[in-house]
């Protein structure tokens, strides 16, 4: 049986407010609505695990967590990267900003990665790069189809051209899978921008967008004070997207899994290959982090 | 104002006075020699002491400076060049040169980013900033190279993809991922030069090669420095202090393995002899060339492969 998702992050407070409408939300409750406003519909940004455990049919092997952060380019502005790396570690108790592993959903093994936000705004450097080229090669020798969640506000200025090159790095592995016949499915979640949009996540072969969520190359401040106007509301959101043909699909959350299950039965069909082994990775179930 | 033509002001008053007492030597009676040659001892000195060690900053203004040799200058230095135009999609990007080329007899694909000379140019040009349909057409030319089995050679300069709203409407990450792609699968060698600006995911659409040069004074860099700058401390003003931490100079890029070699310049800069320094690029991009073209197609994309998927992996 699938969990459903429950606050990956321990919260002392009970009540949160919902940024878009202001209401007053019980925190359970929250999470039992995949962490959608009762009242005005807003997707609240996802937990990595959270949002694992929502998609996924019971288990979870996690692969890359050992991949951890260095300090490549020893940086240090007013607090030393290192210890940015440590407060953030804390603060979303994950690792680094994606979580990547096996898993099956509605019954069909698939690679998945999930980025999380909340880890330095799930900025690319070299241990995301690292993990989801693992995950690619993974999927690639298991041949199983790729599901990747990506929330992400582009490379990281940190890790310098480090970063950047990060883009080339999933770029290879990506085309490689593909090449041989993998397919790669997209969730572009709020927000997504920059290096991770121009590389992987706009490569794949079918590209979901979660509704309203946020989605461009160029951040809206830096594209404002290049115009030096005010942009529209609906500017880079996964709407705006579809629109203008970029992309195939916007999903509401709660209709997400139900999509990406039909989506994979298309892709793999009687292909569909065994749940594969849970070899070097590490089992977890649900929302356990 | 750019930071190194501040520096050159002096240093160039100081050469037109030599210049000036060599033409008036002749019709003096008196000698000059001794004179000339002190100036042109000090000349020599206040170079080096100028240009002898940049600091990253300065190498960012170096790569900007105004009379810096650009795209269209390499180009126009191939032994010969027909222009192919579009995206077959929307338009024609000016901020993209590319086409069939020969480049020492040697039949290839050209690509160019180009910011433009003079004012007029510079916005036709969209000051180098490419937009999607430019990296469309950068990734067109990169497949009809595969089809024909040409060598794709491309000029890097720009400070970053284009961040306007017709861009975003276009589905400009979209654009560059895929230019990105095209060149990881292309089968044949791929050989990229930054030659001014190598600015972000904007420069490495045309940046994943077999073999990546970068001119001596020339900057690759994750975001421009006042991007990052901004991004991270909200205060663009603050570019310097970006430049002294993001290593974004061509020693240091060669230092992590990104880049493969550094083209030198001469002192002061590429533009104080910019047919020479073409020229240099252009003999390196030969060599590359030629090391590259026993190597069969197979393994060019394996060694590719390998190349970008090792940069960077963490310990």
């Amino acid at each position: 049986m699938r969990r459903a998702p429950q606050h990956a992050l321990e919260d002392a407070a009970q009540w949160t407010k919902c940024p878009k409408c202001s209401t007053m939300l019980y925190r359970p409750d929250l999470a039992k609505n995949l962490f959608v406003c009762t009242t005005c519909n807003h997707h609240f940004r996802m937990h990595a695990f959270d949002r694992i455990s929502m998609l996924i049919d019971a288990n979870f092997t996690e692969i890359g967590d050992e991949v951890v952060p260095g300090d490549p380019l020893g940086w240090t502005d007013k607090t030393s990267y290192t210890q940015k790396l440590d407060r953030d570690r804390e603060k979303s108790k994950l690792t680094e900003g994606v979580v990547c592993g096996f898993a099956s959903i509605g019954d069909i093994p698939v690679a998945l990665g999930v980025m999380d936000f909340n880890f330095r705004g799930g900025t690319m450097g070299t241990v995301v790069g690292e993990r989801l080229a693992r995950l690619f090669e993974g999927a690639r020798e298991r041949k199983l189809p790729l599901v990747t969640c990506t929330a992400s506000g582009g490379a990281r200025m940190e890790e310098g051209m480090l970063a950047l090159m990060q883009m080339a790095k999933t770029t290879v592995a990506l085309q490689r899978f593909r090449d041989e016949g993998g397919c790669a499915i997209t969730v572009l979640t709020d927000p997504t921008t920059g290096g991770v949009s121009a590389s992987f996540a706009f490569q794949a072969d079918v590209l979901v967008a979660e509704a309203r969520a946020s989605i461009g190359f160029a951040g809206r401040r830096v594209i404002e004070q290049t115009i030096r106007q005010k942009l529209p509301d609906n500017f880079q959101t996964a709407e705006f997207l579809l629109e203008h043909g970029a992309i195939d699909t916007v999903v509401e959350r709660r209709d997400l899994r139900a999509l990406l299950t039909r989506l994979l039965d298309y892709a793999v069909g009687e292909r569909r290959s065994p749940q594969p082994a849970a070899a070097n990775g590490r089992a977890t179930s649900g929302a356990s982090s | 104002m750019n930071a190194i033509v501040e520096r050159e002001r002096g240093l160039i008053e100081l050469e037109e006075r030599i210049a000036d007492l060599k033409a008036h030597a002749a019709d003096r009676p008196v000698d000059l020699t001794a004179e000339i040659a002190v100036l042109e001892q000090k000349y020599a000195q206040i170079q080096r002491e100028i240009f002898g060690h940049l600091t990253p900053w300065q190498r960012v203004n170096m790569a900007r400076h105004p009379k810096r040799p650009l795209g269209s200058a390499y180009i126009a230095a191939l032994d010969q060049f027909d222009e192919l135009h579009g995206d077959r999609h929307f338009g024609d990007d000016p901020a993209i040169v590319g086409g069939f080329a020969k480049l020492r007899g040697r039949r290839i694909v050209a690509i160019a980013q180009d910011k433009g000379v003079d004012t007029k140019e510079k916005v036709h040009r969209n000051f180098g900033m490419p937009r999607p349909e430019g990296y469309r057409k950068v990734r067109r030319l990169v497949r009809l190279a595969g089809h024909l089995g040409l060598p794709v050679v491309t000029f890097v300069d720009t400070s970053g993809a284009d961040p306007g709203i017709v861009s975003e409407e276009r589905a400009q990450s979209e654009a560059i991922a895929q230019s990105i792609a095209a060149f990881a699968e292309v089968p044949v060698p791929i050989v990229a030069t930054v030659i001014g600006e190598g600015g972000s995911g904007g420069a490495l659409a045309l940046a994943l090669a077999d073999h990546v040069t970068m001119l001596e004074h020339s900057v690759y860099s994750v975001a421009s420095p006042e991007g990052c700058a901004a991004i991270l401390w909200g205060d663009a003003g603050k570019a310097e202090e970006a430049a002294a931490r993001l290593r974004l100079t061509s020693d240091d890029l060669l230092g992590f393995g990104i880049i493969d070699e550094i083209v030198p310049e001469p002192l002061g800069g590429a533009h104080r002899d910019p047919r020479g320094t073409i020229d240099h690029v252009l003999s390196s991009i030969d060599a590359a060339l030629t090391r590259l073209a026993s190597i069969p197609a197979g393994e060019l994309r394996a060694r590719r492969y390998d190349k970008f998927r090792r940069i960077g992996t963490p310990a």
